[in-house]
């Protein structure tokens, strides 16, 4: 094991904001060049943030309010061709007026950034959090993050960059945060110094990608079926690597920010010695810790395990964090109606991820937290009760529950 | 309160004094695959040739992306990006932003560079009108967005757009044995309706690339007069409008002779009509549309009261129209008179 020295964590200002404010101030200390603004909520508490401190002069970017998602994100793709370091998002219905933008972007090889304050995708209407708006671009090349904390919020919108942004990838990036729960709730910040981040985040250099007079190179022509399959495979191979750059890219945070050195792909609570290990992502982990503190007060052995990136899937991760429990239960904050097992997402997912195990824990979906509803802690139990029967029994009886439903 | 709008400079284009002083170098040459008689290639050909070779163009959606840029084969000799059909707009505005932000913060050299993106008419009058009328209300960012109309989606097998004209057979609107007319809509006026709604877009105007001289200056003054600017181009389509590829050029001249197409800008705030226009606005003659009409197969079905209707709709925006090409209305009696007093009194505005 390598050892790594920490760097002092210096000049470092401790401020009390929200998850949204958080990103913000990562989108000032990256000196940003191009944002653009468009309202629904939650997530646009991030561009209220973005407006004051360009108002204030504290962040020089081009700031651009625009008339839909559809000219938001078509805007900063354009923007980001030219070399610009782009800033973008929206929640639900929004983040999928834009999903002509969004779905072709990671084949013209840009790392934007987007923040999605996740929310339902009404009808009918609801502000609340679900994790089905991003997951939308599940498929499609973007790099896709969840987030718990405003201080994660702010460490990984710079990792993104850095990540995004390495010509080893050129992926836009979106981070996942849930809606009120994070956008909104404030909590202690540390937010860096400009000369850490410097040191860590190089310029946007888009070599000879740039779109400019010097550079006449002609983007995104007609491919069709002489090479639209070879440009698919490159995605896929800057996906492949993406792994690997995100791990060099959080072991250069921990030194230069002398944050703690924490798996960047998944967060692991009480597991070493797990019969019975809930999984998730977002920022259930809170109720869901504490439920698991509380059961292992009464003996039971639970454990939590978040996942931080679902896009680069860390399978190895997952599968090494998971293998010794008898019976896992995924958390889905959203649904995929008519999945096998009518399970969910993450569910589905997971599964696929452990199913080449010689010997692999017993898998239940439990569909929880919609529309914004809380996870709370008697759900955290009942879905600890259904996964100590299967742990005890060693059989699946249902294979998926939604919990804290009426009717 | 003194503006705070942070304009770069443009490109100072001069108008081309005649064809023989026109530039020779091509920006849009060979390796295209457009049809025999597209005026639209054409039109992509002399907008690159006014803007010159500091220039970034952006293309949505539509022939003149399809047909121009097969992959290693690209016929543009200026840097090129795609588009989404209804992303025209929004492709100019990012583009601008980002090359001013990289000039302020000294990371690219500080020079005007053109910016233009073109838009077909579906990706222009239908899908992004939207996006095309945003971009015109940013005053900070320099770009040029032309509207090439062929008046229908002809890439994707001649559907028609809200720009096709009326009655016209489209494989969306075939004439049959019960209806012989399926296309009832009025095209809309793209070029009217983006002057008239945004105040502070300096410059829009129609084209027609048989005018060739006429049309690149055009180009070079939108280019020139500095922030959002929009280009309406009429253009023939031999396939979509079923006619020989030979008479592209003839079908240009007779939109403008018969008064179905016309030219006009409006500069700074001040309509002029120019051109054939500019007689035809002032009372001369204009040709039957009834020579423009025949000359193409999509109007083979019309009888003599279909010609008629037409001639009747394209008399009453010359005759009756409070600015023709652009107000599709009259004025009230009660303001007529009041304009009238006024006038009288030598209190008109100017």
């Amino acid at each position: 094991m390598s050892v790594v020295t920490l760097e002092a964590p210096a000049k470092e200002k401790e401020l009390l904001i929200s998850g949204c404010a958080a990103i913000a101030q990562a989108l000032r200390l990256a000196s940003i060049d191009v944002v653009t603004a468009y309202p629904i909520r939650p997530y646009d508490t991030v561009m209220q943030a973005v407006a004051k401190l360009i108002a204030n002069g504290e962040l020089d970017a081009e700031y651009i309010v625009a008339s839909s998602e559809h000219d938001q994100f078509e805007i900063v793709k354009h923007a980001s061709a030219v070399g610009a370091r782009t800033f973008c998002g929206s929640s639900g219905v929004g983040w999928m007026y834009a999903m002509e933008a969004l779905a072709v972007t990671p084949a013209l090889r840009l790392p934007l950034l987007a923040l999605v304050g996740n929310r339902a995708l009404d009808d009918p209407g609801a502000f609340g959090c679900e994790h089905n708006d991003a997951l939308a671009v599940r498929d499609l090349g973007w790099m896709l993050t969840w987030v718990d904390t405003a201080q994660e919020a702010l460490d990984t919108a710079l990792i993104c960059y850095r990540v995004a942004e390495d010509p080893r990838i050129f992926l836009p990036c979106a981070i996942g945060a849930d809606g009120a729960f994070l956008t909104h709730s404030e909590a202690l910040v540390k937010v860096p110094s400009q000369e850490q981040v410097d040191r860590f985040l190089p310029k946007y250099d888009r070599g000879d990608k740039q779109l400019h007079p010097d550079n006449p190179i002609t983007v995104a022509p007609q491919a069709n079926e002489d090479w639209v399959m070879e440009i698919r495979k490159q995605n896929d191979e800057a996906m492949r690597r993406a792994h690997d750059v995100i791990q060099e890219a959080y072991r250069d945070y921990h030194r230069i920010f002398g944050r703690r050195g924490e798996n960047p792909f998944v967060e692991t609570y009480m597991t070493e010695d797990a019969d019975i290990i809930l999984f998730g992502q977002g920022t259930l982990s809170l109720p869901v810790k504490v439920g698991v503190r509380k059961l292992r007060e009464q003996g039971h052995k639970v454990g939590f395990v978040r996942l931080k990136w679902l896009r680069p899937f860390p399978t190895l991760e997952v599968q090494e964090a998971l293998a010794g429990a008898k019976a896992v239960g995924v958390i889905d904050r959203d649904y995929s109606f008519g999945a096998p097992n009518h399970g969910a997402v993450l569910y589905t997912e997971l599964r696929s991820a452990l199913f080449d195990l010689a010997q692999r824990p017993a898998v239940v979906s439990f569909i929880c937290g919609l529309g914004g509803r809380e996870v709370t802690l008697d759900s955290v139990t009942e879905m600890s009760e259904v996964l100590l029967k299967v742990a005890r029994t060693g059989r699946v009886d249902q294979p998926n529950y939604w919990i804290g439903v009426r009717g | 309160m003194a503006t705070e709008l942070t304009v770069l400079p443009t490109q100072n284009l001069i108008p081309f004094k005649g064809v023989k002083k026109v530039t020779t170098e091509e920006y849009f040459t060979s390796g295209h695959r457009t049809c025999q008689g597209c005026e639209s290639a054409l039109v992509m050909k002399l907008m690159a040739k006014a803007a010159g070779p500091r220039t970034v163009i952006l293309g949505s959606t539509g022939c003149m992306y399809v047909a121009n840029t097969t992959y290693y084969s690209t016929s543009w000799v200026v840097p090129w990006m795609h588009t989404q059909l209804g992303a025209s707009g929004s492709a100019a505005v990012g583009t601008a932003a980002g090359l001013k932000a990289l000039m302020r913060k000294g990371r690219i050299k500080e020079e005007p560079i053109n910016v233009i993106a073109f838009c077909g008419d579906g990706g222009g009058a239908d899908m992004g009108l939207s996006s095309i009328s945003a971009a015109l209300t940013y005053p900070e960012y320099n770009f040029l967005i032309l509207m090439y109309d062929n008046e229908s989606y002809a890439n994707t097998d001649i559907q028609l757009s809200s720009m096709t004209p009326y009655g016209a057979n489209t494989t969306f609107s075939p004439p049959g044995k019960a209806r012989r007319l399926l296309h009832k809509r009025w095209k809309k006026n793209v070029a009217g309706m983006l002057a008239a709604g945004h105040p502070e877009c300096r410059y829009v105007a129609t084209v027609d690339a048989s005018y060739a001289l006429q049309m690149m200056n055009r180009v070079r003054k939108a280019l020139s007069i500095g922030g959002p600017t929009f280009i309406h181009s009429l253009d023939p389509c031999p396939k979509g409008w079923d006619y020989d590829p030979m008479l592209s050029h003839e079908l240009g001249e007779l939109a403008v002779e018969t008064g179905v197409w016309p030219l006009f800008e409006v500069e700074n705030g001040v309509l002029s009509f120019y051109g054939k226009s500019k007689g035809i606005a002032a009372g001369a003659p204009r040709k039957p549309v009834r020579e423009y009409l025949l000359k193409q197969g999509r109007f083979a079905h019309f009888t003599d009261d279909d010609i008629a209707y037409f001639q009747g709709k394209i008399d009453d925006m010359w005759q009756r129209w409070l600015l023709p090409g652009i107000a599709p209305f009259r004025l009230a009696g009660e303001i007529r008179k009041a304009l009238a007093a006024s006038e009288a009194e030598g209190n008109g505005h100017e």
